[in-house]
């Protein structure tokens, strides 16, 4: 299947800013079941710097820079990705336990140094003592792996409120453990935490999902969004995706950006202006199936 | 060498600590051979006059600014530099051995760091375990990969060290990140041989200006437009860090360029400093801020220290920074336990200098060893915490629940633990309370890489501790320290370093190089509130004058004179509502009848906004970020100026005459910083925005002042007694009289004030200087159209010029009011203000905020 993603960012700032620098992690990634057929990005107004590098995580990064006085800043990227048809649920599953799992991975020494970099917290994915309980339920002794993360993702699905708005990205964890709400990025960061609560590896992952209008009707444009999961390292499987907030492993409709041990290591688009003004922000997304020619 | 016993009552409190190792007397109770040379020094000197040399280099260390306590932190974290006048003596035998041993291990952690933002061939091979170095936070990701010509990865490194009670020498910890002390090691240096020359007579000591030469040339040579003239800035966290003066004064000995974060921006991919005549290239940056905090964009997104971009820069090359981001990696406690293994595998050797044992417990052997010896070991996170914490337990001084806490954390976070051996640190004799006592020592050397091998510091910094409880000597630069002297045996016989540093070009840059526009901005500050200080006081003691005598008289009008001086002080000094409470009329009243509450607040209550007190903390706050601009004189004055102030801030309740004269006494300070100003800031450039700013401040009040004064026309006698006050308060009082012989008059004074041209302190003078310096100013040049500040003044100039002072003078018959003064007066405020805005616009660029975009949107 191959997709068109256009994912258009806008900032309007409230007075004159004459510099403006900014790194973009919007260039999906190929990975075993994906390929970047195309891709572009436009940046308004034209800017000064453009440069590409690949970050330490292997993501493609945009770093530009607006040297001119600007009073709006618009970064749109369109790309073409095809997915390949081979993410069906898998049939049957590895039976080695998480704690066979974990053992492999500490005895180690250097074998698996790309998995073990994602087993350890980040100031964002720091489990607190409720949040390691929580997990534990899904961790019973002896358990395949990829059956427990399987639970732990339903579980999460089961128990916490989809609520936009009711995050921002810098609440903690323990706010919304408590208060069982978040979005996709909180439950991927809950799901994190809980993986190396229990000292597994598991990874951020920032990209697209597709979404389709209900049956009968055309799908709206712009109505699409950026959408963020988890992945999680299953021997025999490689990296399995986990998409606690629709309770189901990513698709042929999942669109991966890039990943690193949380959203700050991959965020779409940062920057930093000198001003004292606050600025709007809009942005639309549109994932749409391309026909096969 | 002849031994001569040692008889002296000098050494009597010389009682050193058990098990450690003797500094100063060998087996047999026979002092080494250098101590006896330093002592027989010593000893010809006195003892008397010992105690008031050590008197003279503490002065001459608060002098020099190195006490200077600008933030008069209570809890005196910021206390003064303190130095012994008995220095810490190394032979130049033993020194051979440091120096190599300290060589090998900047080498290694040269390669160390070039293996771990490179291949990190060491982990793949298992010879270092991939969380020492992942779960640490000095491991940079955005810098992995960044390639750096090989003696780039370590330019600058530090190690302290501590003997054991076998008298070898082991290091305590390594310093990669930003090492700090060389510049107290200098200033150590410099107040030990202008105290004591007599000290070093008889002994060869090591200088240490080599190691500051290489350093010079190490930096320059750096410079990736190498070998151009690069521009090599020192970045520094600001005036609030701790070793804020150490930065400003290796600027001014390295004569190198001191800048905050703000002063710098990445533009095209290249470092600029902002100027006041625009933007310089940087090629070389020596870093004094941590490497988390240098780039808001990649590195913390928080940090208002750093460059957004910088880490861009460094990665196409364009810049080249000493020590590189993410070295603080190496500073790793961790580590240590490895570096005997690293040491063969990069040169096939053992270490010359080792570290004190250490185990690592993020090896579950290491860990249960750490644990079941807690209470003989220290206990240390593996990376620094931020300053001011301290990262390091003795496990001995824990309550039972306390070890058990720390068991259960250590459990948790393994990999983030290390245990480490306790050390007995040596006895040496020391210079306390007036006796020669034994002080436990840690010294500290520095290393600069330099042609492709390392040169270290023959010296360094040693700190001392009489605490029982020493096993821990914190990261800061607590203690006393000493000057450190590497003695060797015959007369100097080291080669001087080759240097090529081309002189004639160096002095031309010196002149060449314009005001960074943050140093340009606090000398403005500075002149404005220099001036705003001055004039307050002058006004607020001439109000308390007139308030204090008329307690005396029983004229009744002189209320009114009283009342109208009161509201002036609040309007000068912009203490609102003070004497101008609009609102509640009865409160207004009371005031008038009880000032004293209100004159003592605006005086004393630093936390007010206007008060005296507060602008003296604004002045210095603003003396103290351009520090290296001032001289020695001008530190003594201010210091002065300072704990007298203290002294009577802490005296509130004093009697009133007590108050005016301590502002009598303060004035008198600020005109002794104001002279040495003019000969401090030698740069015209500097002096020129320094004065500016003095200038603005004074015309500003000036006009205030008469605004407030003659809004209204008043009795004659009010009148002439306002004039007066004035006249006092502008300190004009003699020049009129001198200049008119006769009474006082309002033409006479407002043209005296305003319109005459040949008086420092009239207003058609200052506006006339001021024009001046505008024309002075960068880019401004005189073609047509000048520019918006330039036509104020020349229409401030030209308003001066054309006043008609009969006009000035009348009053309008109905509100009996002085309008056409008072609209002229205002006229000329909002020229100076917005002339004052426009430089601030054109130039200084530094009241916006950094600002994080972000993105938010999901699903």
């Amino acid at each position: 299947m191959l997709y068109s993603v256009e994912h258009t960012t806008k900032y309007k700032y409230h007075e004159m800013v004459s510099l403006c620098h900014n790194i973009a992690a919007l260039t999906p990634r190929n990975t075993n079941n994906q390929t970047c057929k195309a891709f572009n990005i436009i940046i308004s107004p034209l800017p000064e710097i453009l440069e590409e590098h690949i970050d330490f995580f292997g993501n493609r990064l945009f770093y530009f820079v607006i040297e001119q006085e600007h009073e709006s800043l618009t970064v749109t990227v369109k790309s073409q990705v095809e997915k390949l048809n081979n993410q069906d649920v898998p049939v049957s599953y590895p039976s080695q336990s998480w704690e066979n799992v974990k053992e492999m991975l500490v005895a180690s020494t250097g074998e698996f140094m790309e998995e073990k970099q994602f087993s350890n917290p980040t100031k964002i994915t720091g489990a607190t003592p409720e949040i390691q309980m929580y997990a534990e339920q899904s961790f019973t002794p002896g358990r395949p792996l990829f059956e427990t993360v399987h639970d732990l993702i339903k579980r999460i699905y089961k128990d916490f409120v989809f609520t936009p708005g009711f995050t921002t990205i810098s609440t903690p964890l323990s706010v919304v453990m408590k208060e069982r709400k978040g979005v996709c990025q909180d439950f991927a960061h809950l799901a994190i935490s809980c993986m190396h609560s229990m000292g597994l590896p598991a990874r951020y992952i920032s990209g697209y999902l597709e979404t389709l209008a209900p049956v009968g009707q055309e799908k709206l444009t712009g109505v699409d969004a950026s959408h963020a999961w988890l992945s999680v390292f299953i021997p025999g499987m490689g990296w399995v995706d986990f998409d606690p907030t629709n309770n189901q492993l990513a698709n042929e409709q999942y669109i991966t950006i890039g990943w690193g041990r949380d959203y700050f290591d991959v965020v779409p688009l940062k920057g930093i202006i000198m001003s004292s003004n606050p600025h709007e922000l809009t942005v639309s997304v549109d994932v749409k199936r391309i026909e096969e020619q | 060498m002849p031994y001569q016993p040692v008889i002296d009552s000098l050494l009597q409190q010389y009682i050193p600590a058990l098990n450690s190792y003797n500094e100063l007397f060998a087996a047999g109770n026979t002092i080494r051979p250098d101590w006896q040379i330093f002592f027989n020094s010593l000893r010809q000197l006195g003892y008397k006059e010992l105690q008031n040399r050590n008197i003279d280099i503490q002065r001459l260390l608060k002098e020099n600014g190195v006490a200077y306590n600008i933030y008069n932190d209570p809890s005196g974290q910021n206390r003064p530099w303190e130095l012994d006048p008995v220095p810490q003596l190394i032979t130049s035998g033993e020194w051979e051995t440091i120096s190599a041993g300290l060589i090998q291990r900047a080498e290694l952690f040269n390669l160390l760091l070039e293996d771990i933002y490179g291949p990190q061939l060491l982990i793949k091979k298992g010879i270092l375990p991939q969380e020492l170095i992942y779960l640490h936070p000095g491991f940079i990701r955005p810098c992995v990969n960044i390639k750096l010509p090989l003696q780039r990865y370590l330019p600058l490194y530090a190690a302290d060290m501590a003997r054991g009670s076998d008298g070898r020498l082991w290091v305590i910890s390594d310093r990669t990140q930003a090492p700090s002390g060389s510049g107290y090691a200098l200033e150590n240096r410099f107040a030990m041989s202008s105290v004591l020359p007599e000290l070093f007579s008889n002994l060869n000591i090591k200088r240490l200006s080599p190691y500051f030469d290489a350093l010079q040339q190490t930096l320059t040579n750096m410079a990736p437009n190498f070998p151009g003239d690069p521009r090599i800035v020192i970045l520094t966290p600001g005036p609030e860090n701790e070793t804020y003066f150490e930065h400003s004064y290796l600027a001014a000995y390295l004569g190198l360029t001191l800048v905050q974060g703000n002063d710098l921006m990445v533009k095209d991919n290249k470092v600029w400093l902002k100027t006041i005549e625009g933007l310089e290239k940087i090629d070389v940056i020596l870093r004094r801020l941590d490497d988390s905090y240098c780039d808001p964009l990649e590195l913390k997104s928080d940090s208002l220290l750093g460059v957004p971009g910088l880490v861009q820069a460094i990665r196409k090359g364009n810049v080249a920074i000493a020590n590189p981001l993410g070295s603080s990696i190496v500073e790793n406690a961790g580590l240590v336990p490895f570096l005997p293994a690293l040491a063969k595998h990069f040169f096939g050797n053992e270490l010359i200098m080792p570290s004190i044992a250490t185990w690592w417990c993020g090896q579950p052997k290491e860990m249960n060893y750490v644990i079941a010896n807690l209470k003989t070991l220290v206990v240390r996170k593996i990376f620094r915490n931020n300053a001011g914490t301290h990262s390091a337990i003795d496990g001995a001084s824990l309550s039972t629940k306390k070890a058990e806490e720390l068991v259960k954390e250590i459990k948790a976070h393994p990999h983030l633990y290390a245990g480490q051996e306790k050390i007995n640190f040596s006895s040496t004799p020391s210079w306390l309370n007036g006796k020669i006592q034994a002080g436990r020592s840690l010294f500290r050397s520095f290393l600069v890489n330099h042609n492709n091998t390392y040169m270290a510091m023959p010296g360094g910094l040693t700190r001392t501790t009489t605490g029982k409880n020493n096993f821990i000597i914190s990261n800061q630069l607590g203690g006393i320290s000493k000057d450190t002297w590497v003695v060797s045996a015959n007369a100097e016989e080291e080669k001087p370093i080759n240097l090529v540093l081309n002189t004639e070009t160096l002095k031309q840059e010196v002149y060449k190089r314009s005001l960074p526009s943050h140093t340009a901005e606090n000398l403005y500050w500075v002149g404005r509130y220099t001036e705003r200080v001055i004039n307050n006081a002058r006004l607020q003691r001439t109000v308390m004058q007139r308030i204090l005598q008329s307690k005396k008289s029983f004229v009744n009008y002189s209320m009114t004179t009283e009342n109208i001086l009161l509201q002036t002080v609040t309007k000068c000094t912009y203490t609102f509502p003070g004497f101008m409470e609009e609102d509640d009329e009865v409160a207004r009243i009371k005031m008038f009848e009880k000032p004293w509450m209100e004159l003592t607040d605006i005086l004393y209550n630093e936390k007010r906004m206007g008060s005296l007190s507060h602008n003296l903390s604004l002045l210095k706050n603003s003396v103290y970020s351009v520090r290296n601009f001032w001289s020695v004189d001008t530190w003594r004055v201010l210091r002065q100026m300072e704990e007298e102030w203290t002294v009577a801030k802490k005296s509130l309740n004093s009697d009133h005459f007590r108050m005016i004269n301590t502002i009598d006494s303060l004035n008198t300070s600020m005109f002794a910083f104001l002279g040495m100003n003019r000969e401090s800031v030698r740069r015209e450039q500097g002096w020129n925005i320094l004065d500016l700013g003095r200038k603005l401040e004074q015309s500003l009040f000036i006009i205030t002042l008469l605004k407030s004064v003659f809004q209204q026309k008043q009795p004659v006698q009010v009148e002439h007694d306002l004039m007066e006050s004035v006249m006092n308060a502008s300190q004009s009082l003699i020049t009129y009289r001198y200049t008119y012989r006769d009474h006082l008059q309002l033409p006479l004074a407002l043209e005296l004030l305003m319109l005459d041209t040949n008086y420092p302190k009239s207003l058609a003078y200052l506006v006339k200087k001021i024009k001046r310096y505008v024309s002075l100013l960068p880019n401004e040049g005189k073609e047509m159209p000048l520019s918006k500040k330039q036509r104020n003044m020349e229409e401030a100039d030209s308003l001066l010029k054309l006043a008609d002072l009969a006009k000035l003078t009348r009053c309008d018959l109905h509100s009996n009011e002085y309008t056409s003064l008072n609209n002229f007066l205002d006229k000329l405020y909002n020229l100076l203000a917005d002339t004052s805005m426009q430089i601030s616009k054109t130039y200084f660029k530094h009241s916006q905020v950094q600002k994080q975009l972000f993105t938010a949107n999901l699903i």
